[in-house]
């Protein structure tokens, strides 16, 4: 039990992490783009949420597969294939929490507007200085909900860890397959305890984010 | 002013936006203000995200501090000018506080020539430092914009309306601050505004502008006193007359001034000796006479000739006077009846008398 709770927590840091770096450039890019390729992209982001689990599950266990079309990136790494490896867990978790992280973040940086940054480049920061020293700090709100959410996204899910990653000890058994596998096979304690922590936890997350959202909700100009 | 002034700007911006189209071209002085004057929605804004780079027409020259700024193969990115921006609304960062707000621009600029203890004694900021942007008025916040625009270092600093977002009593206590900016600073600033008292209390230079295009510019005196523009016709039309304090009468309260060369009073103390004030003079307040009145209760009777006129109404004609002894430069408008017009058999070229009644300029 105490090996999942284990594993489940690197894999949310770790997904959580890789989301945030590729989740704020990527937020504010569907921000503040004019592209017309913006609203298909911001489409794809958003899949993981109406997907079911399963399907995204298969989809990434086949590419991931030794014959799929990520098996040539691998090779250089000296890997046949992601599928049943904890890697191949934390793309998927990537993949699986990215509108989490996304949607936030695009909403606070349009929150922001042409305001700041406008007067930002009058006072001679250049877009990157003002990006970093303006638009990151007033959307942190934004970034800190996303954050939060994917860790709290990462830990709970179960179809797609089921999918690619198995149900192996130590490497892809997460705290969720663990419940299932408590449950079938009748030790409903065991069960219970782990289930009424993820509500615990599920609360306090939904709850910390809605506190920061009330602080940081309303910008002054 | 003298036509050899340099240029500090040549700006020619041309470009649609939508249904509106802009098409202008003007010049401004590297000394002075020059306001961009015009009703709202004519297109000021514009051009003046145009000067900072904040807006991009295809078909736009801009010269500026002796560089090109925009033309044909060039684009100089808005963080590269050397401008100050204010903007209607203040724009502070709220994720800082009010000093490192000031500081914003003052750390990325390249000299220091500004600096932050006279910006701060400039506007009066000192016992904001502390508090958060939130806490602050909005006039209080408005100043803060502007010091941390000054401390950027701009060679030119733009002003887009800073007080049109505030109330009357937060207008008040910021056009001092922005009267006594030009004699504080040695840099040029163009100023936009829909409000004419702004626009004569603050500025030098007028571009007048009309649906995206420049009806008129050159110094305000001359356009504000134009009979063929607009801004004459207007029910409040002034003149503005910049007055050297001499002395101050403390018994009647009134200070004795000078223009050029003529002794000028106004009531209440303008500042000491040898303060540069200015008063708008409305041309209803100003009343003609043929012969110097005797025993009269206007304050100040003045020499004057009649430049031109025009008829504003049937029963309004409209006088532009130049003062005697100033070559015409001084000018002052006058509303009279038509009916006066005539009965005084008054005509161009003719010397007369201008009263104009002191208490007018009271309230200023």
């Amino acid at each position: 039990m105490w090996q999942a709770i284990w594993l489940t927590l690197q894999l949310a840091a770790l997904t959580t992490l890789i989301l945030v770096a590729l989740g704020v450039p990527l937020g504010w890019w569907l921000a503040r783009s004019r592209s017309l390729w913006v609203e298909p992209v911001a489409a794809l982001v958003a899949l993981p949420v109406v997907l079911p689990p399963t399907v995204l599950g298969f989809y990434l266990l086949v590419a991931m597969g030794p014959n799929g079309p990520l098996a040539p990136l691998l090779a250089p790494f000296g890997l046949r294939t992601l599928a049943f490896s904890f890697a191949g867990l934390v793309t998927g978790s990537v993949i699986y929490s990215l509108p989490f992280m996304v949607q936030p973040v695009r909403n606070a940086f349009q929150l922001i507007g042409d305001g700041p940054l406008e007067a930002a480049a009058t006072l001679r920061a250049a877009p990157l200085d003002a990006f970093f020293s303006v638009a990151v700090p007033l959307a942190r709100g934004g970034i800190l909900s996303g954050a939060i959410l994917s860790f709290a996204h990462t830990v709970g899910e179960f179809g797609v860890v089921l999918m690619i990653g198995g149900n192996i000890p130590g490497e892809t058994r997460t705290l969720s397959l663990t419940i299932f596998d408590y449950v079938e096979t009748m030790q409903w304690g065991a069960a219970h305890a782990l289930s009424a922590g993820m509500l615990v936890f599920a609360f306090a997350v939904i709850l910390i984010t809605m506190l920061i959202a009330r602080r940081t909700g309303t910008p002054q100009t | 002013m003298s036509g050899v002034e340099a240029r500090f700007i040549e700006a020619r911006f041309k470009g649609s936006f939508g249904s509106f189209s802009l098409d202008v071209a003007f010049t401004a002085p590297a000394k002075g203000v020059t306001g961009l004057f015009g009703p709202s929605g004519c297109g000021k804004t514009t051009v003046l995200r145009c000067v900072a780079g904040l807006t991009r027409v295809a078909d736009g020259t801009l010269k500026a501090d002796g560089a090109v700024w925009q033309d044909a193969d060039h684009f100089l990115a808005p963080h590269k000018r050397a401008v100050g921006y204010v903007f209607q609304e203040p724009r502070l960062f709220s994720h800082l506080s009010v000093l490192d707000n000031l500081q914003y621009g003052l750390k990325r600029a390249t000299t220091q020539a500004i600096g932050l203890e006279p910006i701060i004694d400039l506007m009066g900021i000192r016992d904001l430092l502390a508090r958060s942007t939130a806490s602050l008025s909005g006039g209080e916040r408005q100043r803060i914009a502007i010091g941390r625009a000054l401390l950027s270092q701009p060679r030119l600093l733009l002003m887009d309306e800073p007080l049109s977002a505030l109330d009357r009593q937060s207008k008040n206590e910021i056009l001092p601050y922005l009267e006594s900016l030009p004699r504080a600073l040695s840099i040029p600033i163009l100023y936009v505004s829909h409000d004419l008292t702004e626009i004569e209390r603050l500025t030098d230079h007028l571009v007048l502008m009309e649906n995206g295009r420049v009806l008129a510019a050159g110094p305000l005196t001359a356009l504000l006193t134009d009979l063929s523009l607009p801004l004459a016709r207007l029910p409040e039309a002034a003149a503005v007359l910049d007055l050297t304090v001499e002395t101050h009468d403390a018994h009647y309260d009134v200070s004795q001034c000078r223009i050029d060369g003529l002794p000028f009073f106004v009531p209440g103390r303008l500042g000491p000796h040898g303060t540069r004030r200015r008063v708008r003079v409305r041309a209803s307040d100003v009343s003609l006479a043929t012969q110097q009145p005797s025993g009269s209760s206007v304050l100040n009777i003045l020499p004057a000739r009649i430049l031109s006129s025009k008829t504003a109404s049937p029963s309004q004609k409209l006088v532009l006077l130049g003062l005697a002894g100033t070559n015409g430069e001084t000018r002052l408008l006058s509303s009279i009846t038509r009916k006066s017009w005539d009965a005084l058999g008054l005509r161009p070229g003719m010397a007369l008398f201008a009263q104009i009644k002191g208490m007018a300029m009271v309230d200023r």
